[in-house]
């Protein structure tokens, strides 16, 4: 019989199991579910900027636990997408320090630029659009994150800009070259 | 200028590399506490700064790890709470961006004091470009032995680990940023027992803010008493304090405590004063959970005395008039802010962040949200102003871990400094709904 059948269909890289088994070496042998968390971010930037239910099981596997206890985290935690994304995703700050810099016009101003709401993808795919509370980066609002790059102190000529500027970016994986 | 004890050499190129760092005097304390000094001496040392915690909540750090459990046959641990979350603060992303090396350093010496043999870092996990610069600066403090076994032949071994965080305010408390280190959902432990009992794998524990660790080398590379010179009583040392909001020049300043709140905010080597040449209208001084405070109240105390940057003075007065100093998040609205809309911005952020364990957090941080959605659309009743109050009331105190309070506070002293606000946007809906309306108290006495 096919044993390999019953396996998750998709695999980690062998760049992206490097970095894996690196944060599996920070925590005691028998706690090696601390892992978690630091696993589904290198999932998450491996399988396009999402985490599917295939992607969780996978990382159950990895760890020796439960299908459970990856979904448990993996849905309390913001910062994991459990649907398809786009190329890249704006999370734009929206909390009171923010919003007293301009967040609000900021938001409106991406949202005809893009021609989608806050929670949805743009037509050509390349942006989905999110609202996220505080980045910490209260002193440089209004901004947004994509990926681990912070855009700070935007206004629509800058966000035009950073736009046509990740229109054209080559997404790296943080263990891959030139990242 | 205030001296400056943690941020002396930020701005000094390559600061961030081992080499550069240790020419200015980088991993002093490290030398002198494992070759001169015992790990009670180092505990000692640090008690006797006056050092507070640099978090938000203001407990002596000295005094946190003198309770720490020394059972045997068990490990210890220290973990870095570098979850850095709170509204309106962003020091310690600053301070661990600039100087990787002063947290790592005040890791190292810290953890001697403890005796932890692994410690951890848990950073925010949407500050994984800082996890990246820590990393760095920790294969270079391994690379120069200041990290792994046996440290300058001291005999003493440490291993130093930075774990991310996963978007979720909650994990800056203290017990739940445990629980999720341990691979959990980040819902707060009951308490006791304490982390210094029972924190990380069932081991004692001590967490402690980036800012405070940071701090650990200047108190042991110069001693206490010297440490204890700068501030004001029960105020010592220097503070981040996170400025933003409509001020003209936004950023983290490292403080002497005691600096007038007016000067603070108005002079130039600080926040520079009010953007765009307006008036100001309110301050929240230390983080979005603590109260609200109008101009009046923040510039001098409600017996008329100058507002000071301390622990002491931002509290003066109580819940009624004053507020407290927190992370030092420290945030400015200009008269243009309308105090309703901003309210219902951190009330849906608590809502957002309630772990939703305890019923009075879940369900009250959601009543709190709606009913300032509705009278900032222009569907409250007078009604909703009290209920606010009444709600906030039901959480606090009521939950497990200080999000309620959290959550209740700034709503509640919004209402009570602002009421009058609350009561137009409910009078006059449409005005209040206008695009750029704000509330104007001379008007509105007119009208």
């Amino acid at each position: 019989m096919d044993q390999t059948v019953e396996k998750p269909q998709v695999q980690f890289s062998e760049g992206a199991m490097a970095e894996i088994r690196r944060y599996l070496s920070h925590y005691p042998a028998d706690r090696q579910k601390s892992a978690i968390l630091p696993i589904l971010h290198i999932a998450q930037a491996e399988f396009g900027g999402w985490v599917s239910p295939e992607v969780m099981d996978l990382v159950a596997e990895i760890l020796n636990i439960q299908p459970i206890e990856v979904y448990e985290v993996a849905t309390f935690y913001t910062m994991f997408n459990l649907k398809p994304v786009g190329k890249h995703v704006l999370e734009v700050c929206r909390t009171g320090p923010c919003m007293l810099r301009g967040s609000d016009q900021l938001i409106e101003h991406l949202e005809n630029r893009l021609g989608c709401k806050v929670g949805e993808t743009s037509a050509d795919g390349n942006f989905t659009l999110k609202t996220v509370e505080c980045l910490a980066s209260c002193g440089t609002g209004p901004m947004l994150q994509v990926r681990e790059q912070f855009y700070e102190n935007l206004d629509p000529a800058s966000a035009d800009q950073m736009l046509e500027d990740l229109k054209a970016l080559t997404v790296r994986k943080p263990w891959e070259e030139n990242y | 200028m205030g001296r400056k004890l943690l941020t002396e050499h930020i701005n000094v190129e390559g600061i961030h590399t081992f080499d550069v760092y240790r020419k200015h005097g980088g991993y002093a304390s490290v030398e002198k506490a494992l070759k001169t000094m015992s790990p009670e001496e180092v505990v000692e040392e640090v008690k006797a700064s006056g050092l507070r915690g640099r978090g938000g909540a203001g407990f002596p750090t000295g005094m946190k790890w003198s309770f720490l459990a020394k059972p045997e046959g068990k490990p210890r641990y220290l973990v870095c709470n570098a979850d850095e979350s709170e509204p309106g603060t962003f020091k310690d992303r600053y301070l661990m961006e600039k100087l990787p090396h002063l947290l790592i350093e005040g890791m190292i010496t810290s953890s001697y004091a403890l005796g932890a043999r692994t410690s951890y870092i848990y950073i925010r996990g949407e500050l994984l470009y800082v996890l990246r610069i820590l990393e760095k600066a920790i294969a270079e403090a391994y690379a120069n032995g200041f990290l792994g076994e046996n440290i300058l032949g001291s005999g003493y071994s440490l291993d130093l680990h930075v774990h991310p965080g996963g978007g979720a305010y909650i994990c800056g408390e203290e017990t739940a940023l445990l629980e999720s280190l341990e691979g959990k959902r980040g819902n707060p432990r009951n308490k006791p027992p304490f982390p210094a009992v029972w924190g990380l794998y069932g081991c004692p524990t001590v967490v402690n803010n980036v800012e405070s660790i940071a701090t650990v080398p200047w108190i042991i590379t110069n001693t206490a008493a010297e440490y204890a010179k700068f501030g004001i009583g029960r105020s010592a040392g220097t503070k981040l304090i996170s400025a933003g909001g409509n001020i003209n020049k936004p950023g983290v300043y490292e403080i002497e405590l005691g600096v007038p709140v007016e000067e603070f905010i108005y002079s130039d080597e600080y926040c520079g004063g009010i953007w765009k040449g307006r008036d100001m209208k309110a301050v929240i001084a230390g983080g979005s959970s603590v109260p609200i405070l109008p101009k009046e109240l923040i510039l001098k105390t409600a017996a008329g005395e100058d507002r000071l940057m301390t622990y002491e003075s931002l509290s003066d007065g109580g819940f009624a008039t004053g507020t407290m100093l927190g992370s030092g998040g420290f945030f400015v609205m200009d008269d243009q802010t309308c105090i309703v809309r901003h309210t219902w911005t951190l009330a849906r952020f608590y809502h957002h962040e309630s772990c939703g364990q305890c019923s009075p957090c879940r369900e009250g941080t959601g009543w709190m949200e709606k009913v300032l959605h509705r009278i900032e659309h222009g569907h409250g009743h007078m009604h909703d102003i009290d209920l606010l109050v009444s709600v906030a009331k039901q959480i606090e105190g009521n939950t497990i871990c200080p999000l309620g309070d959290a959550a209740a506070w700034p709503v509640a002293a919004a209402v009570r400094h602002f009421r009058e606000e609350f009561e137009w946007h409910v009078k006059h809906p449409q005005a209040a709904t206008a695009p750029g309306a704000v509330f104007n108290k001379a008007e509105s006495v007119l009208a």
